[in-house]
């Protein structure tokens, strides 16, 4: 039934709030924490911007595009005074990196997206949010924390303004450190990498004579060998990644990754019916080209850090690069002293390499196709 | 491998909110022209102007009563005519500095109460209201209020009172209108709606709001009574009034989907997608309707996402609709029934009764409907929906 509404003054009113009208006031805040950086959404209605900064500047009845761009500042400065992310006693610098629009169920919003910096090492954030509050205390901020995988909701309203979350996430570390780490992570994980390296790097300490396999007769060039290989490898991938991430070429990533398997298939091929020559290292630096393209790709996915992107780079690469020493300092020993043996030349090699390239098929059928039957 | 790692921490580090939170990626629109929502002018829309010029005097002067007053009332006549409840919030803060105080100025105490009200927290608008009585006991909005209170929470004879008393200190079609609306409700569907057809052919000189309200009562009795030609006159008569009535819109649509005249509602409600109400009965019509309207899946989706929206934000007050959408919708008569039950704890409208015992024949859960079926035998309630309800609920 209706509400009936009298006027005390002249004037009469009817309330007939019972219609089931849409939601009220709400705004949507995410807070994105990796083990490298604070990031954050947050939605804002442009009806609610409006009562609080005025965006409609012609005074139409329409808030277009470019009124709400002419309007960035005001809506910035208010966003920005209305939440505080602190921790430990420490003020968390917001950056507004970008103003977007969405649409809601009940109406247009403003997408502010924004960087958390100065709260290095947080364990636990204390976020204070007051907007809207004094023009509608109905209003209330959905919070989103995303973390790991984890996803935690709150909601912030006039009672509920302060709001302390603990975090599980490591605490964040420079950069360069995270990603050196990540960098040796990403070879120890990436199956792909490491079967291209032992590919290579299987027949490192033997040679080609007449057509058969023949061990090497001292260590000391086998190393520098398989230590030109590495490099060229992580050489050629700082190349093709560091432009990458740059932005000067991108390439799709199922393309990349489709070509990665194929480089694989083709240098365990290489090992039983050798086509290109012995020098290994050019085939690492050429193959490596493509790889690269790949660890961009994962790069990209980590979340690349604005301002510190040469020490991000560097980072990534070097630990790459680490990563893969690691594995020659496992893997030489273990082939220059069984070399000698015949079972190294028959089994290791060709059934290690033949066992590789079905993998690196299976690989390049998967990702070709974009379906999924190996368990790696 | 790649798609492993990847896998591990794009988990992690994509921010993914749920479909209930974000409806599409956030873009940059390509044109500076490109309309992103439509306002009020203040230039063109006298009350938009007033109620800019009132927020700006109020800012200055936040404690000055009658401006607060002027202004919330500004906001709850706004939140009516556009079905949008973000206006009650900003009526809410204008009431602030007196919002806890434990003995407000009296128009101030009114204005609580009814934003309470809206707010389905009835049992402390009806404390405000017993306050409001002590200091003014000659201020007809306080039985009004009152009186719409009751109605909706069942409490007929505390009703039938505060509309008597009304009726005594402002005489007319108002207290007339709140006086058959109970009646109605209780036995006494026929005389309310003579009462009514009689009073309003007599009170030619009232408002149209008043003129409106009344029409929309008798028409929603007359549904009740089944007697549906002139249920429609009487919305039509009303909807000739001109207003922009998001109520009476939603009550018609009613109507014209119990006669199956899908389309005709999907006709008159295709501009009305903001208001959850009226969202609600356009979709219906639209799952009626063959084929379905493309908007349609849309449509639901939207009613999803609102739902989930006031449910994150621990708002329940629309669960009579959200019943409605989960039943005929999602086609969920368990969850429906568990809405309508929790529903039916904060109010006893005739369109609660029907959500319930509705939900409770398609979950097959016949002994659910107890309190239902006991209410409306107790209160002698005429309505002939509900009687067919009623009628397979008993015969099985």
């Amino acid at each position: 039934m209706k509400t009936f509404f009298l006027g005390f003054i002249a004037l009469l009113l009817i309330s007939e709030p019972r219609a089931g009208a849409h939601t009220q006031s709400s705004a949507y805040l995410s807070l994105n924490a990796t083990t490298t950086n604070l990031t954050g959404e947050w939605h804002l209605a442009l009806r609610d911007l409006e009562d609080a900064v005025g965006l409609d500047v012609n005074d139409d009845g329409v808030i277009t595009w470019a009124e709400l761009l002419s309007r960035k500042e005001a809506v910035s400065s208010y966003a920005l005074s209305r939440l505080h992310i602190t921790s430990d006693g420490q003020t968390g610098a917001l950056h507004i990196t970008k103003l977007l629009v969405d649409h809601h169920s009940d109406g247009a919003y403003a997408v502010l997206g924004f960087e958390v910096e100065g709260l290095p090492a947080a364990k636990r954030l204390e976020l204070t949010y007051n907007a809207f509050f004094d023009i509608d205390p109905k209003h209330r901020g959905l919070f989103r924390l995303e973390e790991e995988g984890q996803t935690r909701v709150a909601v912030f309203g006039p009672d509920t303004s302060r709001q302390t979350f603990d975090l599980t996430t490591p605490a964040p570390r420079a950069p360069f450190v995270t990603f050196l780490l990540e960098g040796v992570w990403h070879i120890w994980s990436g199956y792909d990498h490491i079967l291209f390296l032992l590919a290579l790097l299987l027949p490192g300490v033997l040679r080609r004579r007449n057509g058969e396999w023949q061990p090497v007769t001292a260590a000391r060039p086998a190393l520098v060998n398989v230590l030109k290989i590495v490099t060229a490898f992580t050489v050629a991938h700082s190349i093709t990644l560091s432009l990458s991430a740059l932005g000067y070429v991108h390439l799709p990533t199922r393309l990349v990754e489709s070509a990665i398997a194929a480089s694989v298939v083709l240098a365990a091929f290489n090992n039983l019916v050798p086509f290109f020559a012995e020098r290994g290292w050019m085939v690492a630096f050429g193959f490596g080209l493509l790889h690269g393209f790949g660890f961009a790709n994962a790069l990209r996915d980590l979340g690349l850090h604005t301002g510190q992107l040469a020490a991000t780079l560097f980072g990534f690469n070097l630990g790459v690069e680490i990563g893969q020493l690691a594995i020659v300092a496992v893997f030489f020993p273990l082939a220059l002293s069984l070399r000698e043996l015949i079972f190294y030349q028959r089994f290791v090699l060709r059934l290690g390499s033949a066992a590789i390239m079905m993998i690196a098929s299976g690989w390049l059928a998967e990702r070709m196709f974009d379906f999924k039957w190996l368990p790696f | 491998m790649l798609r492993n790692t990847l896998a591990v921490y794009g988990a992690g580090i994509t921010v993914t909110l749920s479909a209930t939170m974000l409806e599409g990626e956030p873009y940059v629109p390509k044109d500076g022209s490109e309309v992103l929502e439509t306002i009020r002018s203040t230039a063109f829309d006298p009350v938009a102007h007033q109620m800019r010029e009132l927020r700006g005097r109020l800012t200055a002067e936040p404690d000055n009563v009658p401006l607060a007053c002027q202004f919330a009332r500004c906001c709850i006549e706004r939140s009516r005519t556009e079905a949008d409840p973000r206006f009650l919030g900003r009526a809410q803060a204008a009431l602030a500095p007196w919002w806890e105080a434990a003995q407000p100025p009296i128009d101030v105490l009114v204005l609580r109460a009814t934003l309470k009200q809206s707010q389905h927290d009835f049992t402390n608008a009806l404390a405000d209201l017993s306050l409001a009585a002590r200091i003014a006991p000659n201020n007809p909005q306080v039985w009004l209020t009152r009186a719409t209170i009751l109605t909706v929470l069942g409490d007929y004879s505390g009703a039938r009172q505060a509309c008597l008393t009304l009726a005594q200190l402002a005489p007319g079609l108002i207290a007339l209108t709140a006086i058959a609306n109970v009646t109605s409700l209780n036995g006494g569907a026929e005389r309310a709606c003579s009462l009514l057809q009689g009073t309003l052919g007599a009170n030619s000189s009232a408002s149209v709001d008043e003129k409106g309200w009344a029409l929309t009562a008798l028409a929603e009795s007359l549904v009740r009574l089944g007697r549906t030609s002139d249920a429609e006159a009487a919305f039509k008569s009303a909807l000739a009034l001109g207003q922009h009535d998001p109520y009476l819109l939603g009550a018609y649509s009613d109507l014209l989907l119990d006669e199956g005249r899908a389309a005709e509602v999907a006709d008159l409600l295709k501009n009305e997608t903001r208001a959850d109400a009226l969202l609600l009965r356009l979709a219906l019509a639209e799952s009626a309707l063959a084929p379905r309207p493309a908007s349609f899946e849309a449509h639901v989706s939207s009613l999803k996402a609102r739902f989930e929206a006031g449910h994150l934000r621990g708002d329940f007050v629309h669960q009579r609709e959200e019943a409605r959408f989960t039943l005929w919708l999602l086609h969920q008569p368990q969850s429906a029934l568990k809405l309508a039950q929790t529903n039916w704890q904060v109010q006893h409208e005739p369109a609660d009764m029907r959500i319930f015992l509705e939900s409770a024949v398609a979950a097959a859960d016949h002994s659910a409907a107890g309190p239902v079926l006991e209410f409306i035998q107790a209160n002698h309630l005429e309505d002939v929906e509900l009687a067919k309800l009623v009628e397979k609920l008993n015969h099985k």
